[in-house]
């Protein structure tokens, strides 16, 4: 049995800022992550991270406040005000941290770190890296975990890479630990641990239409949903507006920011003949462009009825060149455009899940011991739509909360943790393996991957209305049933892929239930969530988070109120 | 439908004695990159095909793979752009077989870890950012922007045959530092890798930077290194 005082499941900006932060406090600390943590999905992030540090002409007035305020509104008063209020107090704190920690910035004729406009913020307040800010933060953060591995005498800080937690060690309420395969052997270890933080990122893999890396599945909230920990919000989920036609890669909303224009067949910036986006036009927030784009495309304005035009010519080589060099790589490499000369062929695609475990403003847990952070996590201060640029910084600042959250309860509480309630859980753990294993069933997983994907977008999308959303529940829960039939071809142990997809499948079909569940209970339109049905926001029934339990009788949704206390939820208007 | 075959390397160390290539034949979309070919692989044809992949836009490092006569990005190469009816898949080279194209990068990883890959400066300003001119930052670019996806290393004669020799990836790392004005670490930098397994080993073959699927320029790097080891081991000697 290994044991570390914390174990934090996760390598991405998350995990590795909650991982420095544990040990900062000299906590023993282990990292488990089933990719090497410099393949995680933090990589993909590219237009930004905000922080009100007023270091452009325009932003010179902007404040933590103004940046709350902005937030809570492009949330649609659904994000907890207090937690929106601590994500922006520490915003300049996280970030200067990562420049001081050779994040290679972009920089101000006077030699700041440089920001750039994104949607829904009153001023220019996107920290950035040319447009892969995420690669270069992720890249610094891991630096630093070498840096503390070289300077740690007392093996303060261990790495498990390609490591696939399959189950949280809960018992009375108490998180014991973890149980992990190592992929490279194929068997499953306990990790006995005092805290456990998860930082395992979204579940955009939900979706068949994501801009989200192949590994973004799920399967992270679900685990700690079977063991009793509720999910909040899970209904929300951001389309982003400017994916690549056909493979939904993301074009940042740098490109917007920077000037780009959204054109429909007939060469017209359309989102002028919107009340919602006249004003703000490209940099309107991602929820109203996306529903706009949408409704261009359905009404025949589209080109091939499937995308739209994303323009940047007229921003000129050089712009392009030192701003957006990434855009113009991935444009080339899959879609054969080089926006230099051709305008971008987008549509769009899913691209971040609000909702997650359900924390309280510490990264705490309903379960003593058990933490997360990052896109897994729903504290909430996303609400019902993130802006831009602000789920970076959510890594940065509440991976550090959690790790001195964690920090705290194990100095001060000294738990400790039990080794019967871990040797019984591998016991199960090792069973659940090997009936994987014997699976000879009739389904193909990667088959059941692809209908999920589809079901997903085609009726808990964009648009979403009663009949379509209680299909895709049926749909979703027979896909349930014919999941237990698959059939597993490898049964060797080592780097058995065959294994790990179909068990993060089954992470997949429990988080596109809740989804679908809290998607048709809620009747209204807030934010990212848009009924056809009920096009109206109602604060009366509905200013309210979801909250979803597994329960032997199946999903069970409840609700609890929203912390307001700063700004009285107002139209949301831009 | 167009079809194109893929033989593809295969070994499991656990039970294969010897390596082989297996055949699959895969129907073509336009757009479609071998990556999403050997998804269709793995999902539909053939569930024990062994493949490390993430980000699937290039950006992640994880699918480096030697792809028809060339280390290349299984998620970044184009089907169509291969202009091939057969398309041979073989894993990185110089490090050692996991399972079929799943290798083991422990001795990149080190080498990675050994030339201290971050920032050492003194003491930042306490509440604001180091300031740092943009000709300063523009240095950097190019230099921070290896994925450590190892095609280089693996296209590098010299990795091959020089179990020490740190290899390019790692090297492009250490120029980076030097290079950042915010770094005060220099001279020990260069000290580190003018050793027996850094910069002087490298034959400046240029294989490196032929292979790098971000167009950066390893060999430049090591070539700018050894310059500045060079001039500073002459300072060295006047003082
Ligand atoms: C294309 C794209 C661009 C984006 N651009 C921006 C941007 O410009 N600005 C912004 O603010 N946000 C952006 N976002 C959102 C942002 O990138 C993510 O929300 C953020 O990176 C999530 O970080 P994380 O640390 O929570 O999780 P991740 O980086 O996803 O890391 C999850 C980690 O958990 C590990 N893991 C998961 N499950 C298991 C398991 N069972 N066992 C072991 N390990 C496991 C994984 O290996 C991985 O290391 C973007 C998102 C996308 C898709
Ligand atoms: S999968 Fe990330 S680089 Fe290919």
């Amino acid at each position: 049995m290994r044991y570390h005082q914390a174990v934090v499941v996760g390598g991405g900006l998350a995990g590795l800022r909650a991982a420095v932060a544990l040990n900062q406090r000299n906590i023993k600390v282990a990292v488990i992550s089933k990719v090497h943590p410099i393949r995680s999905h933090s990589n993909s992030a590219q237009g930004g991270i905000n922080a009100p540090l007023g270091n452009h002409p325009r932003g010179c007035v902007d404040s933590p406040e103004r940046h709350a305020f902005d937030t809570i509104k492009g949330s649609d008063y659904l994000a907890d005000q207090d937690a929106v209020m601590r994500l922006t107090k520490d915003a300049a704190k996280r970030i200067i941290e990562l420049e001081h920690w050779g994040c290679p910035f972009s920089r101000t004729i006077d030699g700041k770190i440089a920001q750039r406009p994104f949607g829904g913020a009153g001023f220019p307040r996107t920290c950035y890296a040319a447009d892969r800010t995420g690669k270069y933060i992720l890249h610094t953060l891991w630096e630093q975990i070498i840096k503390y591995i070289h300077s740690s005498e007392r093996e303060n800080m261990t790495v498990y890479d390609e490591w696939f937690v399959t189950s949280i060690v809960v018992k009375d309420g108490v998180c014991h630990g973890v149980i992990a395969m190592d992929l490279d052997t194929g068997e499953l270890e306990e990790f006995k641990a005092d805290a456990v933080i998860f930082a395992t990122g979204g579940s955009g893999r939900v979706y068949k239409n994501t801009t989200n890396s192949l590994i973004s599945t799920g399967l992270g909230v679900a685990i700690p949903f079977r063991e009793g920990i509720p999910l909040k919000d899970m209904e929300f989920i951001q389309f982003h507006p400017t994916t690549l036609y056909g493979n939904n890669i993301l074009m940042t909303e740098g490109c917007r920011g920077e000037g780009g224009y959204l054109l429909n067949n007939k060469g017209e910036r359309f989102l002028a003949n919107y009340d919602d986006s006249r004003k703000a036009m490209e940099v309107a927030p991602r929820d109203i462009i996306a529903r706009n784009m949408m409704r261009e495309i359905l009404a025949g304005r589209g080109f091939e009825d499937a995308y739209l035009h994303l323009d940047l010519r007229h921003l000129g080589a050089e712009k392009i060149n030192t701003r957006l060099p990434g855009i113009r790589e991935l444009a080339i490499n899959f879609v054969n455009v080089d926006p230099i000369d051709e305008p971008i062929p987008v549509q769009p695609g899913m691209h971040y899940t609000m909702g997650g475990i359900d924390t309280n403003i510490n990264c705490e847990t309903i379960v003593k011991g058990f933490y997360a952070a990052g896109e897994c996590a729903c504290v909430s201060v996303h609400g019902a739509n993130r802006l831009g640029g602000n789920s970076l910084l959510e890594t940065v600042v509440f991976g550090t909360i959690a790790g001195e959250s964690a920090a705290d309860y194990i100095l001060e509480e000294s738990p400790s943790s039990s080794e019967a309630a871990l040797k019984e859980k591998l016991g199960q753990q090792k069973i659940v393996l090997m009936n994987y294993l014997d699976h000879n069933g009739e389904e193909n997983h990667a088959k059941i991957k692809e209908e999920l994907g589809t079901v997903m977008k085609d009726k808990v999308g964009i648009f979403r209305k009663k009949e379509k959303m209680e299909e895709a529940l049926e749909e979703v829960r027979k896909l349930k049933e014919r999941y237990k039939d698959i059939k597993i071809i490898d049964k060797g142990k080592r780097m058995n892929f065959d294994l790990i997809w179909a068990m993060e499948l089954g992470g997949n079909l429990e988080v596109a239930e809740v989804i679908t569940m809290g998607a048709l209970k809620r009747e209204e339109s807030r934010g990212s969530h848009y009924r056809l049905d009920f096009p109206e926001r109602d604060d009366k029934n509905w200013l309210k988070h979801t909250v979803a339990f597994s329960t032997p009788e199946g999903v069970k949704l409840e609700y609890k109120d929203v912390t307001l206390g700063f700004y009285e939820p107002r139209e949301r208007k831009y | 439908m167009e079809k194109v075959i893929f033989k593809v390397f295969r070994f499991n160390p656990e039970r294969d004695k010897k390596p082989r290539f297996d055949k699959y034949e895969v129907p073509i979309r336009n757009g479609m990159t071998v990556l999403d070919a050997l998804y269709y692989i793995q999902g539909y044809l053939d569930g024990s095909l062994a493949f490390r992949s993430s980000c699937r836009e290039g950006v992640c490092g994880s699918c480096g793979m030697h792809i028809n006569g060339k280390y290349r990005l299984a998620c970044e190469t184009q089907i169509n752009r291969l202009k091939s009816k057969k398309i041979t898949i073989k894993p990185l080279g110089h490090l050692p077989v996991i399972k079929d194209l799943v290798v083991d990068m422990t001795d990149f990883w080190e080498k990675y870890s050994y030339i201290k890959p971050y920032l050492i400066a003194g003491a930042p300003p306490e509440e604001n950012e180091r300031i740092q001119t943009q000709d300063d930052r523009n240095k950097l670019d190019g230099l921070i922007d290896c994925i450590l996806c190892a095609c280089c290393y693996a296209a590098c004669t010299i990795t091959d045959t020089e179990k020490n020799y740190l290899g390019p990836a790692a090297l492009l790392k250490v120029d980076r530092f030097v290079e950042d004005s915010r770094d005060n670490n220099k001279k020990e930098r260069l000290l580190t890798v003018s050793g027996d397994s850094g910069i002087f080993r490298c034959h400046t073959l240029f294989n490196c930077q032929e292979v790098c699927p971000k167009n950066l320029d390893p060999t430049g790097a090591i070539a700018r290194l050894k310059r500045m080891a060079i001039s500073n081991t002459l300072c060295f000697w006047e003082k």
